[in-house]
């Protein structure tokens, strides 16, 4: 035994947080939302066909103010993780999503989201009942809502069904999340033709919150100096605090009865997303 | 099936070691086109007079995006914005088969264009649009980059020469060489048309064979107007990616355009003959018609556009074209 101090951020490769970022005892939605919220309540069902357990969302209050809270929740075991379909929504959950953000914008109040999925569900009934729709018009909703959104990524993002809940004024990310434009192994399996390539793929696609913020899409980097799942409160409390730093920043210059304000605050919102991307010129 | 050897053998496509004619000149390869539907043999020539719609059972053959705009819009008024933009590699991503820097050169080479999107301005019938188109040749039209960049300048354009957006979107999905790059292009694409819509202007989205992904999950699904070519295939997931997922067998039909109608995810599936009739008298319904073009739907211009011609002046609804 030595006692040498491992720096362990130097040494995980992007699929070690990969598997981070999925490990089932990771804090998930609801212990941030149980952590950090009082009085919550869930809002359920999307008015429309049904309830989707995988995105969930609701009323809380937070730091003393009223907000509409939502995110992506999978299972701990099996018999949950069939009622939450391991946290992939189908459209109803969308759907939700994109009523809970209206009724964040009718009763002005701010929204906070935490991003935690493997990507939006991949099956019939969910292309039966307009998958591509329904993430198309969540997003359309919230890049427009006119209340402050703060969003963090807690897990995994995964492609469009992590996007769908993550377009805001702040986009923050721990350390050990990881967030991507597919899935490692679905990457692998496409360009290697093997998805156990995963790791490479990981590598070279840039999915570390470190990498994403060097490429000014993420604006803060929450350090995780004990992996999450290791240190759950203190993980918790420190997300608490960097939302409600960046919640009150954007606050400060929202008004719900000033329409300059607001527009100011969308405008902000557009040129954020408006300025990403890669490209030159000939 | 006696006559139908007989007539493979008078018409079949002819290869490189029999490529004379009965006269002795070379007869290109392409001369004819077989029908991937119905098997039909179909004289290359008129099929493209066609707008490469399968004669015989109106079967939609892909479309380049420069085949496609010139189905579109008037002759010679096309003109082309962005081409200047080129894409780079932001991640420095590198698979089996090589850099995607070198992937960019390789893939430019092989189909003659830089990226895979083309947008610019057109006339329909004397109405101006913007003109949106993506190609699947290049990378499978996935949305990276520069998809993203010249799409949100061509709306933008749009704002600013308060005239209507149509996209044509066939794509394959994400640019997953650049990354979240290619992800926030949903995010930025979708932006610029809520931006339209503050405006009041339209967005006309027509999906052709094939689209999935990010493309239909993002600002191809929440156009004003939601059109789809007979058959195409769209949706959110792949279909070789379900079955693997759920281990079902697919229904029939599935994804298909009709399918999409049958579920209330668009508005109508329009045959490709039909598409600028169409466009021209949604875009007179929201923009109203320019002072300078054409009154009425006139049939004076018929002789131009055929297409026009078959189309009764006043659809009833519930009642076929």
């Amino acid at each position: 035994m030595t006692d040498e101090v491992i720096t362990p951020e130097s040494q995980l490769t992007a699929m070690d947080r990969v598997r981070l970022a999925r490990d089932p005892n990771r804090p998930g939605t609801l212990d941030y939302v149980n952590e950090l919220l009082e009085r919550v309540v869930e809002l359920r069902g999307d008015r429309s066909f049904g309830d989707d357990q995988a995105l969930i969302g609701g009323l809380g209050t937070f730091r003393g103010r009223a907000v509409v809270w939502m995110g992506h929740q999978g299972g701990t075991n099996t018999k949950e993780n069939l009622e939450r379909n391991f946290g992939m929504p189908r459209p109803e959950g969308f759907r939700k999503a994109k009523r809970l953000m209206q009724h964040a914008e009718k009763f002005a109040l701010p929204i906070i989201t935490f991003v935690d999925t493997s990507g939006a569900d991949p099956g019939i009934s969910s292309e039966e009942r307009g998958q591509a729709t329904a993430i198309a018009e969540c997003l359309l909703q919230m890049i427009g809502t006119r209340v402050p959104i703060v969003c963090t990524v807690i897990g995994e993002g995964g492609s469009g069904g992590a996007l769908s809940i993550s377009l805001g004024d702040r986009m923050l990310m721990l350390e050990n999340a990881v967030y991507a434009v597919a899935s490692p192994e679905a990457c692998a399996a496409i360009l290697w033709k093997d998805a156990g390539k995963a790791a490479e793929a990981a590598a070279t696609m840039r999915v570390t919150a470190a990498d994403l913020q060097r490429f000014g899409m993420v604006d803060e980097l929450i350090a995780e100096p004990i992996p999450a799942h290791e240190a759950t409160r203190d993980t918790i409390r420190t997300v608490g605090e960097r939302i409600e730093h960046h919640l009150a920043e954007v606050i400060a210059s929202w008004d719900k009865d000033d329409n300059a304000a607001i527009e100011a605050m969308l405008d902000k919102r557009y040129q954020k997303y408006r300025v990403m991307g890669a490209w030159t010129t000939v | 099936m006696r006559s139908f050897f007989q007539r493979q053998g008078k018409f079949r496509p002819l290869t490189k070691t029999d490529e004379r004619g009965m006269d002795g000149a070379t007869i290109p390869e392409d001369l004819w086109t077989k029908c991937p539907k119905c098997g039909e043999l179909l004289y290359t020539r008129e099929l493209e007079r066609n707008d490469r719609v399968c004669t015989k059972c109106s079967y939609h053959f892909r479309l380049s995006a420069r085949e496609r705009i010139d189905t579109l819009v008037d002759a010679g008024t096309f003109e082309e914005w962005d081409t200047e933009i080129r894409p780079t590699d932001p991640l420095e991503f590198t698979e089996p088969k090589g850099s995607y820097a070198d992937k960019l050169v390789q893939t430019a080479k092989k189909s003659g264009e830089n990226e895979s999107l083309i947008t610019g301005i057109g006339k329909i019938n004397g109405r101006p649009i913007a003109i949106v188109v993506s190609e699947f040749s290049f990378l499978g039209a996935s949305m990276g980059s520069v998809f993203g960049e010249k799409l949100v300048r061509a709306v933008e354009r749009a704002i600013d020469l308060r005239i209507p957006v149509l996209t044509v979107n066939a794509s394959g999905g994400a640019r997953m060489h650049e990354g979240l790059f290619s992800l926030m292009q949903m995010a930025k694409t979708i932006a610029a048309f809520h931006r339209l819509g503050e405006h009041r202007l339209p967005h006309f989205s027509l999906l052709v064979d094939p689209c999935y992904g990010g493309v239909p999950a993002s600002f191809a699904t929440v156009a004003d107007v939601m059109l789809a070519e007979p058959g195409a295939l769209i949706g959110f997931a792949g279909q070789r990616v379900i079955e693997q997922v759920t281990r079902q067998k697919l229904p029939e039909g599935f994804q298909t355009a009709e399918f999409l109608l049958g579920h209330g995810m668009i508005d109508q599936i329009i045959e490709r003959g039909n598409i600028r009739h169409t466009l021209m008298v949604l875009s007179d319904h929201y923009v109203g018609r320019p002072a300078n073009a054409q009154t009425g739907y006139p049939r004076g211009l018929l002789a131009e556009d055929p297409v026009v011609d078959e189309v009764v002046e006043n659809v009833r609804v519930g009642e076929e074209a």
